[in-house]
Parts: C-alpha cells; sequence; structure tokens
C-alpha cells in the first residue's frame, strides 16, 4: 500500500452554471486531430475564458469492425486483429484474446507457456506505462520525459522481435500454446532489461517529474475521481487503483503465474504488490503507473530464471494447436494435421457455450466474451475495452477545470483509440 | 440446478419469487468454470438490477459490461436478441452475469443508468451495433458510427463487407464545403 502526499480530497475545480457566465460561452473543437489528444478523438469544449463549462465527446474516429471481423476469423486468425487494439502493448492483448478461448474450450496450458506468457505481459505492461508516462510528461512541455522511457522501450521491442519475429504487430499467442518456443539465450536478454537498462531509465525519468515543481503543479488536484465514483463508473486498472478502489485480477482472480499451483507443482504465484494511492487525481495516476512498472519487473525477474522445461504447447497429439512448422514440412501427418486445422469447413471446434476471460493489462481489465455456436469462428466475439469504458467519464474529470488541464487529464486516462473504436 | 448455488442467485431469488432466473453456467461444458448466468425480463429489470447493486450479499457496485449477442439462427435458441450484463462486486469479489431477452420489432429495455452511470457509452453501443433501444437513458445517440447511419452492423443479418454505405459518402468538395 502506497500513498500519495495528496491524501485528503482536493478542494476541486469551482463549478458555475453557464447562466452564471452571462451567457458568453466559446465552443472550442479539440481534435479530431490534435497533437495532444494523441489518437483522433473529439472533445467539443463549452468555455467561459478558459474555464470548461462542458465537455462533449466524439468518438468512432476508428472504428474498424473489429467485433464483426470476431464472427469471421477463427481463434487463431483473430488474433492479429487483438495487436491492433491496444498497440501500445500488443503482445497484452493477444494474451487476453487467448486466455479467453482457453477459457471456452475448457483447455489448461502448460507451465512453461504459463511462464512465458506472464513474462511477457509483464513487459508489456512496463512498455504501455513507459509510453503512458512519457506521453503524460510530453503533453504538460516536459520532453525530455518522452525521450529517457523511450530508450527502454527500444529494448522491450528488441525482446519482442527476438521471441516472435515482429517488434510492433507481435500475434505471438496460439490457441493451447505458442506461436513458437522462445529462442535460446532469451531470458538472458530479459534480464539485462530488468537489472540494466530499466532501472537507471525510470530512476532518470523519476527525478525528472516526480518533485518536479511544474509536473506538480499542474497535476495535483487535477481530474480528480473519488473511490465510489471511480467503480460507477466502471474504472478499472492504474485509474482504479489510483482512486483506492483495491481490485487487480492478478490477486483477485488469479491466472497464469499468478495464481498458485501454477505449475503443479505447488509452486506459489507470483509475490508483488499491487500500489494503490488514494490521491485520484492525475498526479497519483503517474505514481500509481511508476510504481506498477517497479513491481512488474519483479515479478520477471521471479520467473526468468526458472521457466519450466517441456513443451509450450499442450497435447500436441490432440488437433487443437497447429503443428509446428518442422512436422508440417518434413511429415505427412503434419501436413494432414495443418491442414485440417486451417481449412474453412474444417478446425477445432469448441463446445456451444458461452465464456468470459480477462487479464489485468496496463489500462485496466481487457475481457472478452465469447459466445460459441460450435463452429470453428465465434458466434460472437465481444470485447470489453477498457480505454472504452475508462473513457467515458471524462468529461466528469475536466468540467471546471481550465483548458489546459484537459490535455494532462487525457495523458493520465492513456486513451488508445484503436481499443476505444475498435 | 448446481448445489453450490452462489450466495447472490440465493438471494435473488428470495426476493423475486415469481421470476425465473434459470441460473446456469455460462459454458456448461466446461464444469470448472464457475461463471452464473441468470435470465431477467425486460419488464422487471430495472428492480431486479437495483436489488443486485444495492443488496449486502450482492453488492454489484461496478457494471463491468453491458453488450448484446444477436441470437438469430443460433442453435436452440428462442429469442433474438440476449443484452447481457456483466456484473462485478468489488467489495464481495464474485461475478454474476444477466441475461435480458428482447425481440423484433421493436426491442427495448430499461435503461440502467441511473443505477450504474458507466452503462451511458455501452448501451449507446450496444444502440448502435444491434438497434436495441434503453427506455429512459439520457442521451442515446449512435457512438461508433455516424449520425446518418442507417444499419445496425452487428446484427447478424447484416454482410461483413456493408452494404455499400463506404462507396455512398457524400463527398464534400472545395464549393461545397
Amino acid at each position: 500500500m502506497m500513498t500519495t502526499a495528496t491524501d485528503e480530497r482536493p478542494a476541486g475545480p469551482a463549478t458555475y452554471t453557464r447562466e452564471e457566465t452571462g451567457g458568453d460561452v466559446w465552443v472550442l473543437n479539440l481534435g479530431p486531430q490534435h497533437p495532444a489528444t494523441h489518437t483522433t478523438l473529439r472533445h467539443v469544449l463549452e468555455l467561459d475564458g478558459e474555464r470548461v463549462l462542458g465537455c462533449t465527446v466524439h468518438i468512432g474516429y476508428l472504428h474498424s469492425g473489429f467485433e464483426k471481423l470476431g464472427e469471421h476469423l477463427n481463434y487463431n486468425q483473430y488474433v492479429v486483429v487483438t495487436d491492433r487494439m491496444n498497440y501500445v502493448s500488443p503482445m497484452a492483448n493477444n494474451i487476453a484474446w487467448h486466455h479467453a478461448c482457453e477459457r471456452l474450450f475448457g483447455i489448461e496450458i502448460t507451465a512453461r507457456c504459463k511462464a512465458i506468457r506472464t513474462i511477457i505481459a509483464e513487459l508489456a505492461r512496463v512498455q504501455d506505462h513507459l509510453l503512458a508516462l512519457g506521453a503524460a510528461g510530453l503533453d504538460l512541455g516536459a520532453l525530455t520525459a518522452f525521450f529517457y522511457p523511450f530508450n527502454a522501450r527500444e529494448e522491450i521491442y528488441d525482446i519482442f522481435e527476438e521471441i516472435c519475429g515482429a517488434r510492433f504487430t507481435t500475434s505471438y499467442t496460439r490457441v493451447g500454446g505458442l506461436m513458437q518456443d522462445m529462442p535460446p539465450g532469451w531470458p538472458a536478454k530479459v534480464k539485462h532489461f530488468c537489472t540494466k537498462t530499466f532501472p537507471p531509465a525510470v530512476s532518470d525519468f523519476e527525478k525528472l517529474l516526480t518533485r518536479n515543481r511544474i509536473f506538480l503543479e499542474r497535476t495535483r488536484g487535477i481530474g480528480y475521481i473519488s473511490h465510489d465514483d471511480a467503480i460507477n463508473w466502471g474504472l478499472t486498472g492504474p485509474l482504479a487503483r489510483a482512486s483506492g478502489v483495491r481490485r487487480d485480477l492478478r490477486k483477485d482472480e488469479p491466472y497464469l503465474c499468478y495464481a498458485d499451483n501454477w505449475d503443479g507443482k505447488r509452486s506459489s504465484g507470483a509475490a508483488f504488490k499491487v500500489p494503490i494511492s488514494r490521491g485520484g487525481d492525475v498526479f497519483a495516476r503517474y505514481l500509481v503507473r511508476l510504481a506498477e512498472m517497479r513491481e512488474a519487473v519483479k515479478i520477471i525477474m521471479q520467473l526468468v530464471d526458472d521457466i519450466p522445461e517441456g513443451p509450450v504447447d499442450i497435447l500436441p497429439n490432440d488437433k487443437i494447436t497447429l503443428p509446428r512448422k518442422n512436422e508440417i514440412y518434413f511429415s505427412i501427418e503434419g501436413l494432414i494435421h495443418h491442414f485440417e486445422q486451417i481449412m474453412t469447413n474444417r478446425g477445432h471446434k469448441p463446445p456451444i457455450g458461452e465464456a468470459y476471460g480477462a487479464n489485468e493489462t496496463a489500462n485496466g481489465e481487457l475481457g472478452f466474451y465469447l459466445v460459441s455456436d460450435g463452429n470453428n469462428t465465434a458466434y460472437r466475439a465481444r470485447c470489453r475495452p477498457p480505454s472504452f469504458i475508462n473513457y467515458q467519464c471524462f468529461p466528469h474529470l475536466v468540467v471546471g477545470h481550465q483548458i489546459s488541464d484537459v490535455v494532462a487529464v487525457l495523458g493520465s486516462l492513456n486513451i488508445i483509440a484503436a481499443e476505444l473504436d475498435r | 440446478m448446481p448445489a453450490e448455488q452462489p450466495a447472490a442467485v440465493a438471494a435473488l431469488a428470495g426476493q423475486f419469487p415469481g421470476i425465473d432466473f434459470a441460473p446456469g453456467p455460462l459454458n456448461p461444458e466446461v464444469p470448472r468454470l464457475p461463471q452464473i448466468c441468470v435470465r431477467v425480463p425486460a419488464e422487471r429489470l430495472l428492480e431486479v438490477m437495483r436489488f443486485l447493486h444495492d443488496h449486502s450479499r450482492c453488492r454489484f457496485q461496478q457494471l463491468c459490461d453491458l453488450t448484446c449477442v444477436d441470437y438469430l439462427n443460433f442453435p436452440k435458441a428462442r429469442d433474438r436478441y440476449g443484452v447481457t450484463y456483466s456484473l462485478l462486486s468489488v467489495s464481495l469479489g464474485h461475478r454474476l452475469w444477466a441475461k435480458c431477452f428482447v425481440n423484433d420489432p421493436d426491442p427495448v429495455v430499461p435503461s440502467v443508468v441511473s443505477i450504474w452511470k458507466g452503462a451511458d457509452w455501452l448501451e449507446r453501443e450496444v444502440w448502435d451495433m444491434f438497434g436495441v433501444r434503453f427506455a429512459g437513458h439520457p442521451d442515446l445517440r449512435r457512438i461508433l458510427t455516424w449520425e446518418g447511419f442507417k444499419a445496425h452492423p452487428l446484427r447478424k443479418d447484416y454482410p461483413l463487407r456493408g452494404r455499400g454505405e463506404r462507396e455512398d459518402y457524400e463527398v464534400i468538395t472545395p464549393e461545397s464545403a
């Protein structure tokens, strides 16, 4: 449990009505193309001078029908689309998607797969928070604070490239396993990042911002949301925890290596703390994200030395997972197996039913609600997008503040429009 | 009905003896998943949801997700639209799914924005994508598609590649703008 300097509820913005302004209200469009929105969002702000009286949010500029596509692509193909949802941490989306699929299929993945998935999920969390914090500094004029974490992010991209061949659109997971096992020497690179690159990068970054007077003035008491409001608005992840909500799916509904006995040998789940702040403002969200990155690195360090041996895919003979490429090219059985998996009228068919699987990703609870009618594609592939649900309280957060604070609040929410609009 | 019925479902059945909630697992073929779903009739949805939000054995303070499934041609389905509420109790740490089935020609469900503010955009999304109306919603506009869009694209009878909406965009020239 971590507390911030802003433990008491901040005084909050002055609120007054449109009538009190004498009817002299400006309407300003912020977005859809504006450097501070980072992505395509549009806010219609009603302003009295610089004070925000009202805010209407328009979204949907990046709507591309991902959920409709999910009804036409099979469970392995759709992972490519999940890369494009939260493109700041695509690995986390891959893992969340196949976590939900495996719940629908009712299969349990191997210990080695769990360990690798946990490591890359935590790397993705670090990757996402580094960008979110850097961009939050950038929006407030701290350009250097944007570059420092980006050096560290580059190394995470290299680590992902080494394990799956792609830096950005990873598509690494498969139903019941992974695209491929990790290459030899990969854990050493992860360890290098965790011990050599990450600690100085993040402490440099922290020195720039955490005690910076300008940053503090711009973030403390801005965009406050209370504990009960945060729950009622559906906030999850760092935003909820910055308002004092004790909720983390890794602790409350443990999965992968966060659960006890994850490898079937009575190992205890990864030990970590859940950073919570009661500040509820932009600064509290910054502190929670910062602390979460350090906890993520601790989780990686617990696992990386001791990744269990064995296969990464479940039951190679059970025809659920895709066969390895050397089996496809050099054996007739592997080729037949491959064709049976990828042909549109074949493929592994889940039972008729519905399942919800959610992961704690960097932005909050990323869940998939799957409905299966017994075919090889999902009947309905609903994504519970944390950005979409976190963003709807935005007018509640900014009304009464100055127009420059709108940018600070937006940066603290870390909205990714591709996930927002899907 | 499973033997270990969750406390929330028992409380619900005790409070509303007249409603058949038909509690059952979401995924009946995977028994180790404790995901329980109840059916709620649309006309009593609001009072049931308020009870689930307030009662000491339920305490579903958060509407985790609200979505809809179009069960057109689904095996053994009797109703078309299943509006699905995914409820989460932060203090008690349990979940419950509630489904409310409605049908054409005028699928309408009472809005739960008065209970959970977070339902606002979720209900707008379901209206946009499925055309299920939410009675009592303060601002039921389309959210992901634009105002003039005619169809509801996540319905099962809407084709994957659309009905030519992209080709029929109004072209704005410098003279007309």
